[in-house]
């Protein structure tokens, strides 16, 4: 497997991935949507010119043409901003790629406040929710390079629909490459007994893994789960830490309607039902400004999410 | 060699089995299914390079009905050429069938891709063309649209990407039957002037009697003679055309009738063509 550790940048461990898969693999074609240099898919089409398509400012016919190149027995890997791979071209990815049994990765940048000074327009926070819809996908947010590199390995040779929402610039260096990394298996990065913290992606890992340490300091001891696969869930974890610890709190860079944490709320309903909470984006639309600030905005910040979890640790 | 008599009597067979079969379910999508009869008997009867005993060949021309509601024609199409016994036909829509209101690809032996949310087969057709380029073989995508699917705006997308990737191997039709499910286009938005549109989006135009076999085999042979540009072919048809209890109402989208109106109806249209049935 690919060591990660010098890439500086999501995208860039995404397309190192994707431009490594296509060496091997010659049906695997790429699709952008005016995009190209932002996700850096400038590489694939260096690289494979023939099996680059720039279908321009249309991604719900982009994501129809993928449908049709993956009845063609080719795999499409398609890539346009987070808002318009899932708002704009959803029926398509519904009913042409998923109805119709066929095969291609979606790939939807800038997750949530990730679009920072895009603002409210760019800023996709019900993706999740709509991908869930489709049945069968797999749903990917990676929150370190090391993983997505091979998750994003991992969701080709599942050889099902995925859905991959991925941040664009700088990368988080969490796993070391021989890390077991495992499609659908959630990462335990800490255990205790007093609240487990199930964090989605980049932006929520890292700010849990520091709530961990004010926590810490609390005397409250805390489970943290990188819950890279947001679909399937991996409902084995969650059963495990809802018992260890009674109280789970689920933290998405996203909406509550539909989100990561209704599915595990709606889950341990049935198995073991547990004190949660949850920290998201709730009713808010999205609006323009940097990480810092919009982390603050929202209350994506480790202060906050500490906060949350020790009242949740107290009920 | 076009053998027209033969192509006439074909249709007017296709026409029996899609009047049959919808009779037998009790209604169904006759208007937009009868106006594209000529159309398919054309392309399986006389153009399209398959196999029925093989409809996964690979290297197979593809036709894609993106008006997905045309499936009861394309079903009694493929039904005819063998894909499946005419049997199965009197399942259309009975609860496990294989043959669903609208195409799905996943059901139905010989349908090369899912259409019926209007706007997507044709996205599919354009993606199916390239993936024909791409794998350097030597077939053709045969796509049909409707006048009113035309209002959709991923039609227009699919064009302009069809356009710049200069795919001659996709001949598109477009049945212009004038109507749509509320009334007629020219009522409800307008779809004059397609020509132009389609010239305007550098593609090859030609526009003809979608009903006349000639015309159709000229333009289909002339399409496959222009390169470097997709090529659209408008068919001036009739909608519910040969199911006289529809021709010139309004209503004649999706109609319901039972068995005996289908014979009947049958019957009268074979009075019409002078043939016994």
């Amino acid at each position: 497997m690919k060591d990660t550790k010098d890439i500086k940048n999501m995208r860039d461990a995404l397309m190192a991935a994707i431009n490594d898969l296509a060496s091997d693999h010659k049906e695997i074609v790429f699709l952008d949507a005016d995009l190209s240099s932002c996700i850096n898919s400038t590489t694939f089409q260096a690289l494979y010119p023939d099996r680059f398509f720039n279908c321009g400012i249309a991604e719900a016919n982009m994501v129809g043409v993928a449908a049709g190149l993956s009845s063609m027995g080719l795999v499409p890997y398609v890539h346009t901003f987070g808002c318009f791979a899932s708002r704009r071209a959803y029926d398509q990815f519904f009913l042409s790629v998923g109805y119709a049994h066929q095969v291609i990765h979606l790939i939807g940048s800038d997750p949530g406040i990730t679009a920072q000074y895009n603002g409210g327009t760019h800023m996709p926070f019900e993706d999740i929710a709509l991908m869930r819809q489709v049945p069968g996908v797999n749903i990917i947010e990676p929150s370190d390079a090391q993983s997505l590199y091979e998750l994003t390995v991992q969701c080709h040779n599942a050889g099902k629909i995925s859905y991959t929402r991925v941040p664009r610039k700088g990368a988080t260096h969490r796993y070391p490459v021989g890390t077991k990394i495992t499609l659908g298996k959630g990462i335990v990065l800490a255990e205790g007994q007093d609240v487990a913290i199930v964090a989605t992606g980049e932006v929520m890992v890292n700010a849990a893994a520091e709530a961990l340490k004010l926590l810490e300091t609390k005397g409250i001891k805390a489970t943290l789960v990188d819950l890279h696969t947001i679909r399937p869930l991996d409902t084995d974890l969650i059963d495990k830490i809802a018992k260890q610890t009674g109280h789970v709190l689920v933290c998405e860079n996203g909406r509550y309607a539909g989100g990561t944490g209704e599915e595990i709320a709606a889950y341990l309903a049935k198995t073991n039902p547990t004190k949660m909470d949850f920290v998201n984006v709730g009713e808010r639309f999205g609006e323009v400004g940097k990480l810092p600030y919009l982390a603050e905005q929202f209350g994506f910040t480790a202060t906050h999410i500490a906060e949350v979890a020790e009242q949740l640790a107290k009920r | 060699m076009l053998d027209v008599e033969t192509l006439k009597r074909q249709a007017l067979e296709i026409r029996k089995l899609t009047i049959m079969e919808i009779g037998h379910f009790g209604s169904g999508h006759i208007g937009g299914s009868m106006s594209i009869v000529e159309m398919l008997t054309y392309l399986y009867y006389h153009e399209m390079r398959i196999d029925p005993k093989n409809p996964k060949k690979e290297d197979r021309d593809r036709f894609v009905c993106s008006k997905g509601h045309a499936g009861p024609a394309v079903y009694a199409t493929l039904a005819s050429k063998g894909y499946f016994p005419e049997e199965m036909l009197m399942t259309l829509n009975q609860g496990g069938t294989k043959l669903p209101s609208h195409c799905d690809m996943t059901k139905t032996p010989g349908v090369d891709f899912t259409g019926g949310s209007l706007g997507q087969g044709f996205s599919a057709a354009v993606g199916i063309a390239l993936g024909q380029r791409l794998k350097k073989q030597d077939a053709r995508t045969f796509v049909v649209i409707g006048d009113g699917e035309s209002q959709e705006g991923e039609i227009w997308e699919g064009a302009e990407t069809a356009a710049q990737w200069k795919l001659d191997n996709l001949i598109a039709f477009t049945d212009f039957n004038r109507q749509q499910l509320d009334g007629r286009t020219e009522d409800i938005v307008c779809m004059d002037g397609i020509e132009t549109r389609w010239e305007g989006f550098g593609w090859h135009v030609q526009r003809i009697n979608g009903h006349d076999f000639t015309q159709i085999d000229d333009a289909v042979q002339r399409a496959k003679a222009v390169t470097g540009r997709p090529h659209m072919i408008i068919l001036d048809t009739q909608k519910s055309h040969g199911f006289i209890p529809g021709e010139g109402s309004v209503k004649n989208h999706s109609m319901a009738f039972d068995e005996n109106a289908a014979r009947e109806a049958v019957a009268e249209l074979y009075a019409r063509e002078g043939v016994k049935a």
